[in-house]
């Protein structure tokens, strides 16, 4: 149990901020599972309301900044103090783009809804979006727990959603090649593949500003990526 | 063909080239003083416990702590000010460019003005602005005609960042002038014998922000020519203007190193807990 300060304001203020960061986390791990099964299912509704939810990811991210700048200004925090409201913005704005990304698959499901579906490939984004969806879970409570090892542990785990991406990617290009009628289709879901591997790369930026505020320094060792489709051409298959 | 796809870590904490105009801690800054062993008593009671401390060449060394920790105890044990203080005795070393200050035979005045002092109240002499300067350098005999003693007046002046304020008024008495004045003619003073080191014992804390801040910016500059060592209650003021921080805690240096680090990620608990105002 760390010390209070001695002013109980302050306390509190930091109180806040975790509990916001906590409300965004869990909300744009919602709106990724919520964006997936609606891809899946082809759940035209359930795309409405990721769309429509996305705002209030923006509303508390708002509302982070709000705080961290009234913290910064009014309380010149230090050393842990310091790093936790550093980290906050930052952990906030990540999760702000998780929501995006979350959004713009739920408008991809809105096109993709009018089109014949295009083989698994569906299926597959889910499984990927819940890899991915289990790491927000891992480093939202290493944020809330200051657990650095848990932290470090969701870093590693986003090699295997980069190599469930190029899988993707590969599935998605053979089917092109199979019919050209797949092509809008695919294209949007090549978009809907890597919104989800980038909502891993967030989530790591997260699992590495965790990292920071427990230790104090970043990560020492580079990650291992497996993410190849930025080099992948015809000729591979 | 296929390859790793290499970027860059994303990072949010290190040092950003010629951040803070203040200046980044030398690494290979020559040592000015240092204490090795350092113990204080004052009767039976132990001020300070074995303190081990390097104070870098023309950089600021903040002493932080809470009140009764020790750290005007330390700063006073640099220029051998415990000397008069009955009761007080100082054991260990204290080392100035390599030399023992607390040898026999080393001459105490010599040694105040090769390390002078600036104290947390403004204590100008009840004499005029420009005798409150002169008068160091008088009884070192440092200028041997008026137009020398001039040249040195008006240069500490000008140093102190305060010449420009007083030029017209060098024969009014030196306590008539404002507090951030006062205390910045007591920085001319203590510059006009041409010193080696400053002390500052909480040199800002009975002056406003504006004052304090003209303070601060004359101790950044003062540091490319003089070793500073200051104490303060003020730890954004240590944040600010040193380059080194040492924190001490019931007598103790419980630790030390480069400003940025005390500030942004200490290693012992005593520390995190005083520098982020937590209830140790």
């Amino acid at each position: 149990m760390k010390n209070e300060h001695i002013v109980h304001a302050y306390d509190k203020d930091l109180g806040r901020l975790e509990s916001l960061i906590a409300e965004m986390g869990g909300l744009a791990e919602h709106q990724l599972a919520d964006a997936a099964e609606a891809l899946a299912k082809r759940d035209v509704q359930l795309a409405r309301r990721v769309i429509e939810t996305d705002a209030r990811i923006d509303a508390l991210e708002k509302q982070v900044d709000d705080f961290t700048i009234r913290a910064l200004a009014l309380r010149q925090p230090m050393a842990d103090d310091l790093r936790a409201i550093i980290v906050a913005l930052k952990v906030a704005a990540n999760l702000e783009r998780i929501g995006d990304y979350a959004k713009n698959i739920a408008k991809r499901t809105l096109t993709l809804s009018t089109m014949d579906p295009v083989g698994n490939a569906a299926a597959s984004v889910q499984r990927m979006s819940r890899q991915v969806q289990g790491m927000i879970q891992g480093v939202l409570d290493a944020y809330a727990q200051g657990d650095i090892a848990k932290a470090d542990d969701v870093r590693l785990r986003d090699e295997e959603v980069d190599l469930m991406h190029t899988s993707l990617f590969r599935e998605l290009l053979t089917y092109m090649l199979e019919d050209p009628h797949n092509i809008t289709a695919c294209t949007h879901l090549l978009f809907v593949a890597k919104n989800v591997e980038r909502i891993g790369d967030h989530v790591t930026s997260i699992a590495e500003a965790v990292h920071f505020q427990v230790a104090g320094e970043m990560p020492a060792e580079e990650r291992p990526k497996s993410d190849m489709t930025s080099t992948m051409g015809l000729e591979d298959d | 063909m296929v390859e790793k796809n290499h970027k860059m870590p994303i990072s949010i904490h290190t040092e950003v080239p010629g951040a803070g105009h203040h200046g980044e801690s030398k690494a290979d800054a020559a040592i000015k003083m240092a204490a090795e062993g350092v113990d204080v008593y004052y009767g039976d009671k132990q001020a300070l416990k074995n303190i081990n401390l390097n104070i870098p060449e023309c950089q600021v060394t903040a002493l932080i702590g809470p009140s009764g920790c020790g750290k005007s105890t330390f700063l006073r044990c640099l220029n051998r000010m415990n000397d008069v203080v009955d009761g007080c005795r100082v054991e260990g070393s204290i080392t100035m460019d390599g030399e023992d200050i607390y040898a026999k035979g080393i001459d105490v005045v010599h040694l105040r003005a090769r390390i002078g002092m600036v104290f947390q109240k403004p204590n100008p002499f009840p004499k005029s602005v420009y005798d409150n300067v002169a008068y160091g350098p008088k009884i070192h005999g440092l200028a041997s005609s008026r137009a020398e003693m001039d040249e040195i007046v008006f240069a500490s002046l000008e140093r102190a960042g305060l010449l420009g304020e007083v030029r017209d008024r060098l024969d009014a008495p030196g306590t008539g002038l404002s507090g951030g004045q006062q205390q910045r003619l007591c920085i001319a003073r203590a510059i006009a014998v041409e010193p080696e080191v400053i002390l500052m014992d909480e040199p800002c804390s009975a002056l406003d922000p504006i004052a304090t801040a003209k303070i601060e910016e004359l101790i950044d500059e003062l540091k490319e020519n003089y070793t500073i060592i200051m104490v303060t209650h003020s730890m954004q003021q240590a944040a600010r203007v040193s380059q080194k921080t040492a924190f001490f805690h019931l007598g103790e240096l419980v630790e030390q190193g480069d400003t940025v680090d005390i500030f942004t990620r200490p290693k012992d608990e005593r520390t995190k807990s005083y520098v982020t105002g937590r209830i140790g």
